[in-house]
């Protein structure tokens, strides 16, 4: 006898289907463990984890001074940057030039700044402050628009706009900026730190150099410094010694931001242009056809591989996070747990949350060899935690009968079913972020667009390397287009921070 | 001064003024009354779009900064007559001069003690005893007020409405309480589904001469 039963939600349905199309990825993808003995070494790892040596680095004071005054200096500038583009971000060229530059990844951006500034300050300053413009610049504007509209239309009629802009647009969202801002921070700690793995002289540079040689107790004793740098923030980033810390940044970071003129004409009249158009002839009909064979030659054997490669790789770590987000948030929630329990959870939430997926990645690269695995538990950790904290917090303010089921009935028939939009929401907004990501970790040996960028890089094919990361950020674009149509189709709340 | 004839006004499908035809010399002081959902809101807020240099408006929100101070709210009212330098000066450092003018409207309203409260704090009659301040600072020929005492109590519903009449020349007010208008105006304007039902000079008329205003929508058919 057929049995009647309920058709599933839409967002149930598209749940579903990403699934089976990770499912499908799973099928192509590369997941095997190379290395001879991952255990031996994981033991060596998780010995120097309990044995940090915290005096073995004698730099140690002066990596972190660094890795906080890149981030201090690039946020600060990407902060303003981003507010005055916010300003202006109704006017459809200032969108996309914003969307373009937060498509591209820090690393990306260092890339190619490190072309025209060479491995100075200035480089890492502004692999930070670009890419966090166009990022802020859109959350700003957004948040602008919450502005009391009422107020604003009552204004005498001939008030000027900076005035309007003062009194009545900014006080009542400045807090939410405020707190962004703060977010970003946090954000740019990590980015500072991992832009060492290119060699700005921070965190990462000591810890590439120390997971490299095998010296395990070092590298935990950067990574504890690191996270304590981390979970002390609202102790130590106060808004009154902002000012000082601005003006102190630069100097910290010393000298050496000669920019060479001839560098920056040469990167962009020579690097950057095709290789088949260099000092030929324009008007020859072989150099277009060179031209033709070196597009297609890029497109068939770089690109598309890449591309492939990082959708592949994305939504398989798209559906891990999900997957891992529901099965943390219950560690932190007064739903689930009591106060030693979630106190606990928060801990090891708040370490993975604060260590960055290329470093996560990294780690398990040195244990099982370069496949697509440790880029997807890497990604999957990170992420997965950053979704399950604020999964965690959401479920903490929804309010139950007093005779609600306990365990995992509440768990299937109380909260999830409360928090599955907010959870696709978050889910969706990451989906960008994760594939930013994804193409980074193919510097690492991972044949997503950054390995095919970094082995450009390292022939000093610049012409490839720019137009691989235009493709990149046009993949990310779309993805970010895609995400927000499916958002808007499932009805998810747009208004998210801190994602 | 507002005139208006045979105007007919609404949101998408939904009629909301039909066919109002109006006419108010510069010196009267008028109150709108009628049931809420008959149309007086948007008959104000139609007035005001129209006339916006020439008047200040007290709308039924009270539409404040709520992170900003009462004397932030207030000096709103000002902000066209400064350049910015000045404003953003004001902003941060409040300034003498404005602070005493503004004390000395606050005064008048009850709401001296709060001068320097962020507006988010406040109880809901105080807020909106703040947005008639910052309309008594504004200032110029014409206040178009709508319900601007529904929250407060007698005492201070008394205060906002001399404070109103006596800073401002021409007047309109929105007004739920009948006795409350009849006393501070020379007008009433009965609006009903939109219409104009009634208009008559407030001297002589009573409550019970405003009762078929208010009576229950269905008749009307």
């Amino acid at each position: 006898m057929r049995v009647q039963r309920p058709e599933y939600p839409a967002a149930v349905k598209v749940s579903l289907a990403f699934v089976g199309l990770a499912l499908a990825c799973l099928a192509v993808a590369d997941l095997s463990i190379s290395t001879l003995d991952p255990w031996t070494e994981l033991q060596r790892m998780a010995w120097g984890l309990l044995t940090p040596d915290f005096l073995a680095i004698p730099s140690l004071w002066d990596a972190l001074l660094k890795t906080v005054s890149f981030a201090l200096c690039g946020v600060a500038l990407g902060a303003s940057a981003g507010f005055l583009l916010a300003q202006a971000f109704h006017w459809g060229p200032v969108r996309w030039l914003c969307a373009f530059v937060r498509a591209v990844h820090e690393i990306f951006w260092a890339f190619i700044l490190l072309q025209i500034f060479g491995l100075t300050p200035l480089t890492g300053i502004l692999a930070i402050a670009i890419p966090y413009a166009g990022i802020c610049a859109k959350v700003y504007s957004e948040t602008l628009e919450e502005a009391p509209a009422a107020a604003l239309a009552l204004l005498p009629a001939g008030s000027s706009r900076i005035s309007a802009f003062f009194f009545v647009r900014l006080p009542d969202v400045w807090v939410h900026i405020k707190n962004y801002t703060s977010y970003r921070f946090e954000c740019g700690l990590r980015s500072s730190a991992v832009l060492g793995f290119i060699g700005l002289p921070t965190l990462g540079f000591h810890l590439e150099t120390a997971f490299g040689e095998g010296l395990y107790s070092e590298a935990a004793a950067l990574l504890m410094i690191f996270y304590l740098l981390i979970a002390t923030l609202r102790y130590w980033m106060r808004p009154r010694l902002l000012p000082l810390y601005v003006l102190a940044a630069p100097f910290l970071l010393g000298a050496g931001a000669e920019m060479q003129m001839s560098n920056l004409l040469r990167f962009f009249t020579q690097d950057i242009i095709p290789a088949p158009l260099r000092n030929a002839d324009l008007g020859a009909a072989e150099t277009w056809q060179a031209l033709a064979e070196w597009l297609q030659y890029l497109w068939s054997q770089q690109a598309l591989p890449g591309m492939i490669a990082t959708v592949v790789l994305t939504q398989i770590a798209l559906v891990a996070t999900g997957l891992l987000a529901l099965g943390f948030f219950p560690l932190i929630s007064r739903q689930f747990m009591g106060p030693v329990g979630r106190r606990l959870g928060h801990v090891f939430l708040v370490v993975l949350r604060s260590t960055p997926e290329f470093i996560l990645a990294y780690v398990f690269l040195q244990l099982w060899g370069p496949s697509m695995l440790p880029a997807v538990v890497a990604l999957a950790l990170h992420n997965g935690a950053i979704i399950g904290h604020l999964l965690g917090r959401y479920s903490d303010q929804l309010r139950l009968r007093p005779d609600a089921s306990r365990g995992i009935n509440r768990y299937g028939y109380e909260i999830l079913p409360r928090l599955y939009g907010q959870y696709l929401a978050f889910l969706f907004y990451r989906w960008e972020i994760i594939m930013r990501e994804t193409a980074i970790l193919g510097i690492l040996g991972i044949a997503t667009l950054g390995f095919y960028i970094d082995s450009a890089l390292s022939e000093i094919r610049l012409d490839r390397v720019v137009l691989l990361i235009l493709f990149t950020a046009t993949l990310n674009i779309g993805i970010d287009s895609l995400s927000r149509q499916i958002r808007q189709r499932l009805r998810l709340s747009h208004q998210i921070r801190e994602t | 001064m507002f005139h208006l004839s045979e105007e007919s006004f609404g949101y998408r499908d939904t009629p909301v003024l039909k066919k109002i035809s109006l006419q108010i010399q510069p010196g009267e002081k008028v109150a709108l009354v009628g049931e809420s959902g008959s149309g007086k809101s948007t008959l104000l807020s139609l007035l005001y779009q129209r006339h916006r240099p020439d008047c200040a408006y007290v709308p039924q929100e009270p539409a404040l900064v709520r992170s900003l101070s009462v004397f932030h709210n207030v000096y709103m009212g000002q902000l066209d007559r400064h350049n910015s330098a000045y404003n953003l000066l004001n902003l941060a450092w409040p300034r003498k001069k404005q602070v005493a003018a503004i004390r000395t409207l606050l005064k008048s309203l009850g709401l001296e003690d709060k001068i320097f409260t962020r507006a988010g704090e406040l109880s809901g009659g105080q807020q909106q005893r703040t947005a008639v301040c910052r309309a008594l600072f504004q200032g110029g020929p014409a206040l178009l007020a709508d319900e601007p005492v529904s929250a407060a109590d007698l005492n201070h519903a008394e205060q906002s409405l001399s404070a109103m009449t006596a800073h401002f020349e021409t007047l309109i007010l929105a007004m739920h309480d009948v006795d409350l208008a009849l006393a501070y105006t020379q007008r009433v304007i009965g609006i009903r589904h939109g219409r104009v039902v009634l208009d008559a000079p407030t001297q002589g008329l009573t409550r019970q001469d405003l009762a078929f205003v208010y009576r229950d929508a269905g008749a009307e058919a």
